[in-house]
């Protein structure tokens, strides 16, 4: 029975994919008729007037693109010309080492925050404040104290990854079952190994879904941090191509965030699945 | 004499909603033997389970001290093992793993290999063997309380605690269980405390019963005697003459003593020294009750 629903979910699925593709090349086949103009004037007014076409490329278009960036996606011709692969690794490059920074920050301190009361009301004002400041506005402060907008970049991946850690974990922590606890204190079991054989395992299907909302957000804000400081990854890559007015180009780029975003979350969720334990 | 666990003078208070304090008992005597199984009658609410508590350490009485082989508790300790209503076994691990984890936290510099011998030992007197690389969510209820009597009794406690341990578990599971941990208990001399509703668990498996008066203001009305033999069995247990005399005693105790027994303390009752009762089928003098004071 589950397996027919794979099935004919699959099915549906494609059916989806291939009204959506017909749907999208008919609509860009260029059909308008083209007004007659004089030559001088249509040289101003660009291909879209004069041929009929639509400057919105149509999937064979995307999809003869997406080919060539496959064939050669690590070239490098200059600032303003890499390959989308060394665009992506910078990107990922970026996302990966400000996350594990967070990572290495919010756990411990979500776990003292979980352990202590007086911590927890102590902090839980900071936290309430920070968590919902948008990272780019840490943008501006990151490049005035850091002076690199590499590294600033960076910042505000760890500033916009921590809280969502930080607080699940402090969650996960406060919230493991006393009587795991009681076991360990009858147990003699002394601090910091009850707090990896006991507090770690109970608290770690809680404190993965808060890593599993950082690196969402986290692959979010690269986007939007790259288009701010330029020079190298996927959002800056956007934002370029926009400017060459390369449409094809930057649906690609929509595609392949989506990809890696995807990619990057279904992994954390297999990490989860084994530190999840039934009740 | 001097008593192997001895309860002295202990209380537990709360504060109240509106200020002030909750007592739910204070100025609480009683002793129990080395070897001796005991075990503790009340309605909910009494504090037999903060009494189990401090006995194991997770609570510090208010007032008074618990004194366990002349020490006082001043918290927890491996010489005092607990087994949870709630089996309270640790999901990510193995059956293996959860009684492993108890031993090597007793004996924390033996190998391996040692731990795992010493838990499959107890894995293996709870009739467990076969299942002891399975995950507790795979167990019924009846075979994770066991995994919890494994753990309890394989760090080789000095007194083993126990919170209604059977009250979650079906009629005839509940009774297989007792029978092990009455044989478990005989075959090794091991001093154990209970929590229990269920008189019939009482009358079979306890050597001394602690009667509780209802809190708050709760009181150790009397300690009975099981009169019936050592080595009673479960099957002929109703047979035993004495069987009606003690049950009848602890059901009146449950259903009106454990309320009135405040307003009617007997003359000469003592909280430091609560009557000690063996309800036997003659009484001994007449009007008292079937109650003879030792």
């Amino acid at each position: 029975m589950s397996q027919n629903l794979t099935l004919r979910a699959s099915v549906l699925s494609l059916l989806i994919l291939s009204l959506f593709l017909i749907t999208w090349h008919i609509a860009t086949r260029g059909s308008t008729s083209v007004a007659s103009m004089d030559p001088e004037y249509a040289k101003l007014m660009g291909l879209t007037a004069t041929t009929g076409k639509s400057a919105m490329p149509g999937p064979l278009d995307v999809a003869a693109k997406i080919w060539e960036h496959l064939r050669n996606p690590f070239y490098d011709r200059g600032p303003n010309d890499k390959g989308l692969g060394i665009q992506l690794a910078y990107s990922i490059g970026r996302v990966m080492l400000g996350y594990l920074i967070a990572v290495a920050v919010a756990i411990p301190t979500g776990f003292v925050i979980g352990m202590s009361p007086l911590m927890s009301r102590a902090l839980n004002p900071f936290i309430q404040l920070m968590k919902p400041i948008s990272p780019l506005a840490w943008m501006p402060l990151a490049l005035y104290t850091i002076k690199d907008s590499s590294i600033s970049a960076i910042f505000v991946i760890f500033i916009c990854s921590l809280w969502p850690m930080m607080i699940n974990t402090a969650f996960g922590v406060a919230s493991v079952r006393k009587e795991w606890l009681n076991v360990a204190r009858t147990l003699e079991v002394p601090p910091f190994r009850r707090a990896f054989t006991v507090i770690l395992p109970a608290a770690a299907p809680t404190i993965l879904t808060g890593m599993r909302i950082s690196i969402g957000i986290a692959w979010l804000v690269i986007v939007a941090a790259e288009m701010l400081v330029g020079g190298t990854g996927i959002g800056y890559f956007v934002w370029n191509e926009w400017n060459n007015l390369s449409i094809t180009n930057v649906i690609i780029s929509i595609l392949v965030i989506g990809l890696v975003g995807m990619l990057l979350d279904q992994a954390l969720a297999r990490v989860a699945r084994l530190v999840t334990y039934p009740d | 004499m001097t008593d192997f666990i001895s309860i002295e003078s202990i209380a537990r208070r709360y504060p109240k909603a509106g200020g002030g304090e909750t007592t739910i008992f204070e100025d609480l005597w009683f002793s129990m033997n080395k070897g001796e199984f005991s075990c503790i009658i009340g309605h909910s609410g009494c504090g037999k389970t903060s009494v189990l508590n401090m006995l194991a350490g997770l609570e510090l009485p208010d007032d008074g001290v618990a004194v366990v082989d002349g020490r006082a508790i001043e918290g927890p300790s491996l010489d005092r093992a607990v087994i949870f209503q709630s089996h309270a076994l640790l999901p990510w691990r193995t059956v293996l793993g959860n009684v492993s984890y108890a031993v090597s936290s007793r004996w924390r510099e033996w190998s391996s290999d040692k731990v795992r011998e010493q838990a499959m030992r107890f894995i293996e007197l709870v009739g467990l063997k076969g299942s002891e690389s399975k995950k507790p969510s795979e167990l019924s209820g009846g075979m994770k309380q066991r995994v919890g009597i494994a753990r309890a009794l394989s760090i080789e406690p000095k007194i083993l605690l126990m919170d209604e341990p059977f009250s979650a578990l079906d009629a005839l599971t509940r009774g297989t269980l007792q029978d092990e941990v009455r044989r478990i208990c005989l075959d090794t001399g091991q001093t154990a405390f209970m929590i229990t509703h269920d008189v019939d668990e009482a009358i079979y498996l306890a050597d001394r019963i602690v009667l509780m008066t209802n809190g708050p203001n709760a009181m150790v009305a009397e300690i009975v005697e099981n009169p019936l033999p050592r080595d009673r069995r479960r099957i002929d247990l109703h047979k035993h003459p004495d069987y009606y005399a003690l049950r009848n005693h602890l059901i009146d105790f449950l259903v009106s003593r454990s309320r009135s027994f405040k307003d009617e303390i007997p003359e000469g009752y003592q909280k430091r020294h609560p009557p000690v009762v063996r309800p036997t089928a003659k009484p001994t003098a007449p009007g008292d009750d079937n109650r003879q004071v030792a």
